[in-house]
């Protein structure tokens, strides 16, 4: 059944994904470690930090893709699961801080000490274990998912007003961790942080394994999106986004159906969050506003959703413009920024890869789409809205 | 004179038990005090008497220097200062006008002998001054003193004070201050329970501090008495408690009633979600900004009238760029609610770097004009001008916007169209341009919201940023496509906000109410005053 569930993952665009994630999971730290410094090859570490980065980024992308793109839950919360990840993760390297803190207790990170903390709060201790750490990673925002979906998807909030409490989700975490009172290290976050697993996270070997790691979880996460969106599963899936009253009148479940999407997403954002943290250094409450959380949509939409390859594609692209203009044209990229959620939603519609699958497939189907597409327009807007 | 000063001045009153002569305006006390160089005690008595008798305001503090034995005069032409010592000199200070003369040294100046009975009679005529003076605001000041600081010594002058009092204010003060003085005295029971149902009715945090104070050495019978007095007043100020904070929820629903009542016509009446509404807000924030900085430029009599102006300004800004985001934007996605949320968020960061191109990321100075600032009390509670006027003002732009859409006939077209396009297009209304209208429509409220919200927020490109999710927020929970359930949703968010905030803490209280509000959604998806019918139906 798992080998099924692979081979009908394995179509050829994936594979070709697949293959090239695991050659930059080979050859990009090869690049780093093999070569010399003045060599024409040599990636610096700072150059891989950053494209393991974005690979993080792509990560979340395609966990949006999967709920936005197959499920037509559109969350503008998921910047929140990101963030859960990145915290577990970064507990975790707190506590392996240990005495080599600014105030040196074994026990206690920094900042208790500064708040005057006796002992560890009960949310901290596990956290010195890493497989306790990774379960946490998974556990934290499947179960933050599944407590949300549960009542949103049972009570049929859904469309506009299903991004609207997501967000006031996000909204709600960031104000809560931005408190100092929460443990959570409030407005600075956890940061400061000395080895994983017994490895300094400054050493160049381990920033390349971590950089090895994004891509092969990348990679695995790609195959499990794409075994779920062709599985027999993931045809009903689709069905739940184009026509959820139909999908629930032919006997289906449909909010166990979102509700199981919607989790395996966030475990995913989760994964793409702790990945990023030893990769940046830093997890703080800002991960968790809104605007972040909008910003993943944008790249999903510039790649092209429910493609599951487009926000991977998007999501690099659309960061490295923002690490050139925040370099260059630090004014222009919030404008640059807004024009590209405008230009997209207006005129690529589809993404890039949507674009360039149109493209492909035949002329008629083409016409067949805009036509639908026009059929759906010329409904009344307003009544529609008013739904 | 400091409050510190004015303090000590009442607490020598609050000792003396006479009443004072009566007053001979108009007198210079000047050459009276420097009699009292070479004067025995009978004739310093004499001439304490006289000097309280000019009434002027001046002697209060030479008599109290005179009393505490500050007062000294000069050997060489018998002036009368008031002197401190400084090092081997003294630092002297001319009794009556507190400015300063100069050093001199000990050897020159002589004291001014001072007994107890000088004391006594000095304090009586300083009594006279206060509690009997022509002044009101001196006498109501005095009784105020004696209120704060009760003590049975002061009961007889209260007392003649209050025989001779004319003025109703005054004199319900001065019967307060009987009360209290009363209440430590030796007095009979029957006086003292009067005197408890005065305090009683006086209320107030120190007045349960008086009643607590006397509490030991009353009467077991007044004990009781003591008792319910307290709780009767303890349950008093919780109500004004309770007051002040719906006074405090009410100002911040209209708040957000100002900031989503655009909202609920893009978003309520129309179904487009509009991400860069707070951007509006902010746009009519930065209209206030340059029509106030144009007026302190050309015209700075007119400061009183800035936001009057600022409004139609803000309006017609934010009104147009509305026009254009529905013209350019907006109209290609209708139908398509997602995307237009993508769309309109990208416009917002659009807008909000354009401000920060033009006017720089800080926040920029909005001044109150004169009739926003300051406040009043009112029974328990404050109220401050600014908060007033933008609670007037929310449900003024509610009502005017209510009748624009229920009586006007854009808002027969709007509702029309709202309702059934097709029909409405076929009666010959040209719907794409009510649609556009409609939306500069909300845009330009939002604009208006911004004039008020900048009286009392920062105004920085994020003003909008702070606002978005609280105004989606109401705009759900009241109920979308109903104006009344903006005004309800957003006035009781406001109050459960302020109840919340006293017990968990205001961001705990906010993140609460967002919780609330998910919870709230999942049980009524379609907010407080739903639609019914058919244009529910998905």
């Amino acid at each position: 059944m798992i080998t099924g569930f692979i081979l009908r993952a394995l179509d050829g665009k994936i594979i070709v994904a697949i293959a090239i994630l695991l050659g930059v999971a080979i050859l990009v730290p090869a690049l780093n470690l093999l070569t010399p410094p003045d060599s024409a090859f040599h990636i610096p570490t700072y150059a891989m930090a950053l494209m393991g980065k974005y690979l993080c980024y792509a990560l979340l992308a395609l966990a949006l893709d999967l709920v936005w793109g197959y499920c037509g839950i559109l969350s503008l919360g998921h910047g929140a699961f990101f963030a859960l990840g990145g915290y577990a993760m970064g507990m975790y390297l707190m506590r392996q801080i240990g005495s080599r803190g600014v105030y040196g207790n074994p026990e206690l990170p920094d900042f208790m000490v500064f708040l005057n903390w006796q002992e560890l709060p009960w949310f901290w201790h596990g956290f010195d274990m890493f497989w306790f750490a990774m379960l946490m990673v998974l556990v934290v925002p499947g179960l933050l998912a599944f407590v949300f979906g549960w009542f949103a998807f049972r009570s049929r909030v859904n469309g506009v007003y299903l991004s609207i409490i997501t967000q006031a989700m996000t909204y709600a975490l960031m104000l809560a961790f931005f408190r100092n009172d929460m443990g959570f290290g409030g407005n600075n976050g956890l940061t400061d942080y000395k080895d994983i697993l017994g490895f300094s996270v400054q050493a160049d070997g381990t920033r390349a394994v971590l950089f090895a790691m994004s891509a092969v979880m990348l990679a695995l996460c790609l195959l499990i999106a794409s075994g779920i969106v062709r599985s027999k599963f993931g045809k009903v899936l689709v069905g739940v986004r184009d026509a959820e009253s139909r999908v629930r009148f032919l006997g289906f479940r449909v909010e166990h159906i979102k509700l199981f999407t919607f989790v395996v997403s966030a475990m995913m954002a989760g994964i793409a969050g702790a990945l990023f943290v030893p990769q940046v250094g830093i997890i703080n409450p800002g991960e968790f506003a809104p605007a972040n959380s909008i910003e993943v949509v944008v790249w999903t939409a510039v790649g092209g959703r429910g493609t599951l390859i487009g926000p991977i594609i998007g999501a690099v692209l659309v960061n490295s413009g923002k690490s050139f203009f925040t370099g260059a044209f630090p004014e222009f990229w919030l404008y640059a920024l807004g024009g590209l959620f405008i230009a997209v939603t207006l005129f690529l519609p589809k993404g890039i890869v949507g674009t360039i699958q149109h493209g492909f497939s035949s002329r008629k189907a083409m016409k067949a789409a805009r036509e639908a597409e026009k059929g759906r327009d010329a409904q009344t807007p307003m009544a529609q809205a008013a739904e | 004179m400091n409050p510190k000063k004015l303090l000590q001045t009442f607490l020598i009153l609050i000792l003396s038990a006479l009443a004072a002569p009566a007053f001979a305006q108009g007198a210079d006390p000047k050459p009276l005090f420097n009699q009292l160089a070479d004067a025995n005690f009978n004739r310093a008595e004499e001439l304490i008497s006289q000097i309280a008798a000019t009434g002027d305001p001046r002697v209060v503090s030479a008599l109290e220097a005179f009393a505490e034995g500050d007062l000294y005069f000069r050997k060489s032409d018998k002036a009368v200062f008031i002197a401190k010592a400084a090092g081997s000199n003294v630092a002297l200070t001319d009794a009556l006008t507190g400015e300063s003369a100069g050093d001199a040294p000990k050897a020159a100046v002589t004291k001014i002998r001072v007994n107890n009975n000088l004391r006594r009679v000095i304090r009586s005529a300083l009594g006279g001054l206060t509690l009997l003076s022509p002044d009101r605001a001196v006498r109501l000041s005095a009784a105020d003193a004696v209120l704060r600081s009760p003590s049975p010594e002061n009961l007889e002058l209260v007392e003649a004070a209050l025989a001779k009092e004319t003025d109703a204010e005054v004199k319900t003060r001065m019967e307060e201050a009987r009360a209290v003085s009363l209440l430590s005295s030796d007095r009979s029971v029957e006086e003292k329970r009067a005197a408890i149902e005065t305090i009683r009715n006086y209320g107030g945090r120190d007045a349960i501090g008086i009643l607590r104070a006397a509490y030991g050495s009353a009467d077991a019978s007044l004990q009781t008495e003591i008792d319910a007095a307290v709780a009767s007043i303890e349950g008093d100020l919780a109500l004004w408690d309770m007051a002040q904070n719906v006074w405090y929820g009410l100002s911040l629903g209209s708040v957000l009633l100002l900031a989503a009542i655009g909202l609920a016509i893009t978003f309520g009446v129309m179904g487009i979600i509009n991400m860069a509404h707070g951007e509006m807000v902010m746009l009519g924030a930065y209209s206030t900004f340059v029509v106030q900085e144009l007026i302190r430029a050309n015209a700075p009599g007119l400061f009183d009238w800035s936001l009057a102006i600022a409004l139609p300004v803000a309006f017609i800004v934010t009104g147009a760029v509305g026009l254009v985001l529905e013209r350019g934007v907006i109209r290609f996605l209708y139908g398509r609610p997602l995307e237009t949320l993508l769309a309109t968020w990208g416009v917002s960061l659009i807008l909000q770097q354009a401000i920060r191109s033009i006017f720089g990321p800080t926040n920029r100075e909005v001044g109150n004009p004169s009739w926003m600032s300051g406040s009043f009390g009112l029974g328990g509670m404050t109220v401050t001008w600014n908060r007033l006027w933008i609670i007037v003002f929310s449900l003024t732009i509610f009502f005017a916007l209510l009748v624009l859409l229920k009586r006007s006939a854009f808002g027969l077209q709007m509702r029309a169209v709202t309702q059934n396009r097709r029909m409405a297009s076929s009666m010959g209304i040209r719907t794409p341009w009510i649609d556009a209208f409609t939306f500069a429509l909300g845009s330009g409220i939002a604009g208006i919201a911004g004039v008020a919200l900048s009286q009392i927020d920062n105004v920085s490109p994020n003003l909008g940023q702070s606002y978005i999710i609280d105004s989606f927020m109401v705009v759900v929970f009241g109920g979308v496509g109903n104006l009344w359930g903006t005004l309800v949703g957003a006035m009781s968010l406001g109050i459960l906000n302020k109840f919340l905030e006293p017990s968990v803490g205001a961001v705990l209280g906010k993140i609460l109410v967002l919780v609330l509000i998910i919870l709230f959604i999942q049980k009524r998806p379609r907010g407080l005053f739903a639609l019914k019918g058919r244009a529910v139906e998905a």
